[in-house]
């Protein structure tokens, strides 16, 4: 059976770790870093890519658009 | 697959428009103005009006509004957006020219220049960014500020003897003749993103089609004035915010 | 061209702002009731330019309102006005203030009254100060013209267009309530079309209106910096261009002043009208006395009043207000001559005698020998 599969690329150091996308995704698949970037924020990294289906919720409502999604369907 | 073979241009299906740069915004984790910056970028590429857009940006948070979208942007002083708008839309027949301002701008020291653009009629849109507070100087009471709500100049909540109640801008523009589109909107999740972008998209076709004035007002959230993360503002405009500045179209005359 | 083929008409000086303004290819005016100026908005009203020029005309809902039209409008390269009176002005003066620093292009008319406060509706020249230092905040400064007839005002339209883009820096048009309302014979300039948004496009690079977005960095308008040495480097920039204006836009014009001439009346607007009298009665009666009028209040005409002032006695700056421009004409003296106000305040204005009693006021003070025996004596 076809499957969507996505993947999510954050912006790293544009993110502000607001945690919307985190609150956002569906599949609670996005969380926030333990590391820091240069600003000082804990910024937004997918924990299982292999999950995602590319929906975008959570670049949708990145307020700083730091989340490019890609996703293709799986033949 | 692997990630690699994923991640390349071809499966890119959403990313930040182009029209908005690089340049980092001075927002404050999670607010609301940047999902309204990034539906602006959007709507304005995907119309194709990049040379024939002129923008008006207010005093207060969302002053520096021309760092982040590529267009050209005028920085008018506090509340006069409108009355810029109004005569640039009347000297550009061919432009879209739309207003960016939040409460204290639209709906406080700019009351006047608001009411008036509506009430004429300007072929402009206004987009405005009602989060309750002031947030750029540092969470003060707005005129839309909610019976009750602390803020840094009514900090025991607002009292209706001491600070009068809040003002209804929106529905006051949707009394208006010339008015064709007023509506309030929100950002606080994909499904009402998704709405708030039709409804930016129809305020500005209007203005370009001379329907008349559209106002778009965004409850919005300030997780810094309001003291809470930006999960935990979401919940709160939610439970209090909706409630006294319900969602929808107050007026919509234009039948497409 | 011979004068049948000239446009002459009687007219009020307001009117001659609007039809002039029409007839320099103004593209827009905005503007809010007041008296003694509504004629302007009212000539525009009845002409309609706008099925004729395409000229946008648009009463605003207030005079807060009308100048920050101006300055959107400024901003994306279009040539418009506003006209107001003396409290009008007064509301106008934040958005000024900020069409000063983006360095927008935009005329202003004032036309005053006596003040302060809402004053009376009668003719002033109290807002000297407003015009020429300005009520908004910061360093800058506006182009001033001062015309003394009908007919300047409306050559200062024109005059006022040219200025406010060469330099972009707004200009200010300071005329009284007696020039806007009084008729007189003018002569109305050609009809220059309204300039393209092509021309637009080619003239004015640095507007907010989206042409060519797509070959250029966008374009804002904005007088926000959040760094103190930005600031301070437009502040020097536009000082730069300041002392260039004061070089190069200096305007005045003398009257009866020769080599001879020991007074000098220093007056603008109404008051030169008035004093252009006085000074013929006084000649007539064997006094050596001249006037200069500026044209332009900014730049003031220091050079030519320090020069004049090594050589005369004393000078009699007449003004219909408390003493505004004295101030000027003291410092532009350097201290070699003695300066005297003369003038009527609060709607109320000087006649030609009473300039000439002030005169002889100022000269017995000024205990001159070669006192001519004459004319006031009687």
């Amino acid at each position: 059976m076809a499957k969507m599969r996505g993947a999510i690329v954050v912006d790293i150091e544009r993110c502000k770790g607001c945690n919307l996308c985190a609150v956002a995704c569906p599949l609670n698949l996005v969380t926030l870093s333990a590391t820091v970037n240069h600003r000082g924020y804990n910024y937004a990294e997918q924990t299982d890519w292999e999950k995602c289906n590319g929906c975008s919720s959570c670049a949708i409502v990145c307020p700083d658009g730091c989340i490019t999604v890609y996703r293709k369907k799986e033949e | 697959m692997t990630k690699e073979e994923l991640i390349i241009p071809e499966n890119k299906i959403y990313g930040k428009p182009t029209l908005m740069n690089d340049t980092p915004m001075h927002y404050c984790p999670g607010c609301s103005h940047g999902v309204v910056h990034k539906l602006v970028a959007e709507i304005i590429e995907e119309m194709g009006m990049e040379e024939d857009t002129i923008a008006i940006c207010p005093v207060g948070c969302a002053v520096f509004a021309y760092r982040y979208v590529d267009i050209d942007w005028i920085e008018a002083s506090h509340g006069r957006a409108p009355a810029c708008a109004s005569a640039i839309r009347r000297l550009w027949p061919n432009k879209l020219v739309f207003t960016y301002q939040g409460d204290g701008d639209m709906a406080c020291i700019g009351t006047g220049e608001t009411i008036h653009a509506l009430n004429r009629g300007e072929n402009i849109a206004m987009i405005f960014i009602n989060n309750a507070i002031y947030g750029m100087t540092g969470g003060q009471m707005a005129p839309t500020t909610l019976m009750g709500m602390k803020t840094a100049t009514c900090p025991y909540g607002r009292q209706a003897d001491l600070h009068g109640y809040p003002l209804h801008i929106t529905d006051i523009a949707a009394t208006l003749e010339g008015t064709c589109y007023v509506t309030r909107q929100a950002v606080n999740t994909v499904a009402n993103i998704r709405k708030a972008k039709k409804a930016i998209r129809q305020a500005f076709d209007n203005a370009i089609n001379k329907r008349g004035c559209s106002l778009v007002e965004i409850v919005s959230t300030c997780a810094s004035g309001w003291k809470m993360t930006p999960e935990q503002a979401n919940q709160w405009m939610t439970d209090n915010m909706f409630p006294y500045y319900p969602l929808g179209d107050l007026k919509n005359t234009v039948k497409l | 061209m011979d004068n049948k083929e000239k446009d002459f008409v009687l007219l009020k000086g307001n009117e001659v702002i609007a039809k002039a303004a029409i007839r320099y290819g103004y593209d827009g005016f905005f503007g809010y009731p007041i008296t003694p100026q509504s004629e302007v908005l009212e000539t525009l009203a009845a002409d309609k330019p706008w099925e004729t020029t395409g000229m946008v005309v648009l009463q605003a809902e207030s005079e807060l309102a009308s100048i920050n039209m101006l300055y959107g409008a400024g901003c994306t390269g279009k040539l418009v006005f506003t006209s107001s009176s003396s409290p009008g002005v007064a509301l106008m003066q934040e958005g000024i203030s900020y069409m000063s620093a983006c360095e927008i292009p935009g005329v202003i008319v004032s036309v005053g009254r006596g003040g302060p406060g809402l004053g009376t509706i009668q003719p002033g020249q109290a807002d000297y100060h407003q015009a020429v230092y300005g009520g908004g905040n910061g360093d800058y400064r506006t182009i001033v013209l001062a015309p003394n007839s009908v007919q300047e005002m409306g050559d200062c339209m024109g005059k006022a267009a040219k200025l406010t883009f060469k330099w972009r820096v707004p200009v200010i048009v300071l005329s009284d309530g007696m020039i806007g309302q009084m008729m007189e014979k003018v002569e109305l300039p050609p009809f220059t079309p309204r300039r393209t948004e092509e021309e637009i496009g080619q003239q004015c690079p640095w507007a907010t209106n989206g042409i060519g977005l797509k070959h250029r960095k966008y374009n804002f308008m904005s007088s926000l910096e959040f760094d103190p040495q930005t600031m301070e480097d437009r502040n020097q920039k536009m000082a730069d261009k300041y002392r260039q204006i004061e070089a190069e836009e200096v305007d005045y014009e003398l009257y009866k002043v020769n080599e001879d001439t020991e007074y000098l009346i220093v007056a603008y607007g109404i008051s030169s009208r008035v004093s252009m009298k006085a000074v013929d009665l006084l000649c007539e009666a064997g006094v050596k006395i001249g006037m200069l009028r500026p044209k332009t209040l900014w730049p003031f005409p220091n050079k030519a009043i320090s020069q004049l002032s090594e050589r005369i006695k004393s000078i009699l700056c007449v003004e219909q207000c408390e003493g505004q421009m004295i101030n000027d004409v003291r410092l532009a003296t350097e201290g070699q001559a003695t300066v005297y106000h003369s003038g009527r305040s609060g709607g109320m204005v000087s006649s030609p005698t009473d300039v000439v009693e002030d005169f002889k006021r100022m000269a017995r003070e000024n205990l001159s020998k070669n006192w001519p025996k004459g004319y006031w004596m009687k």
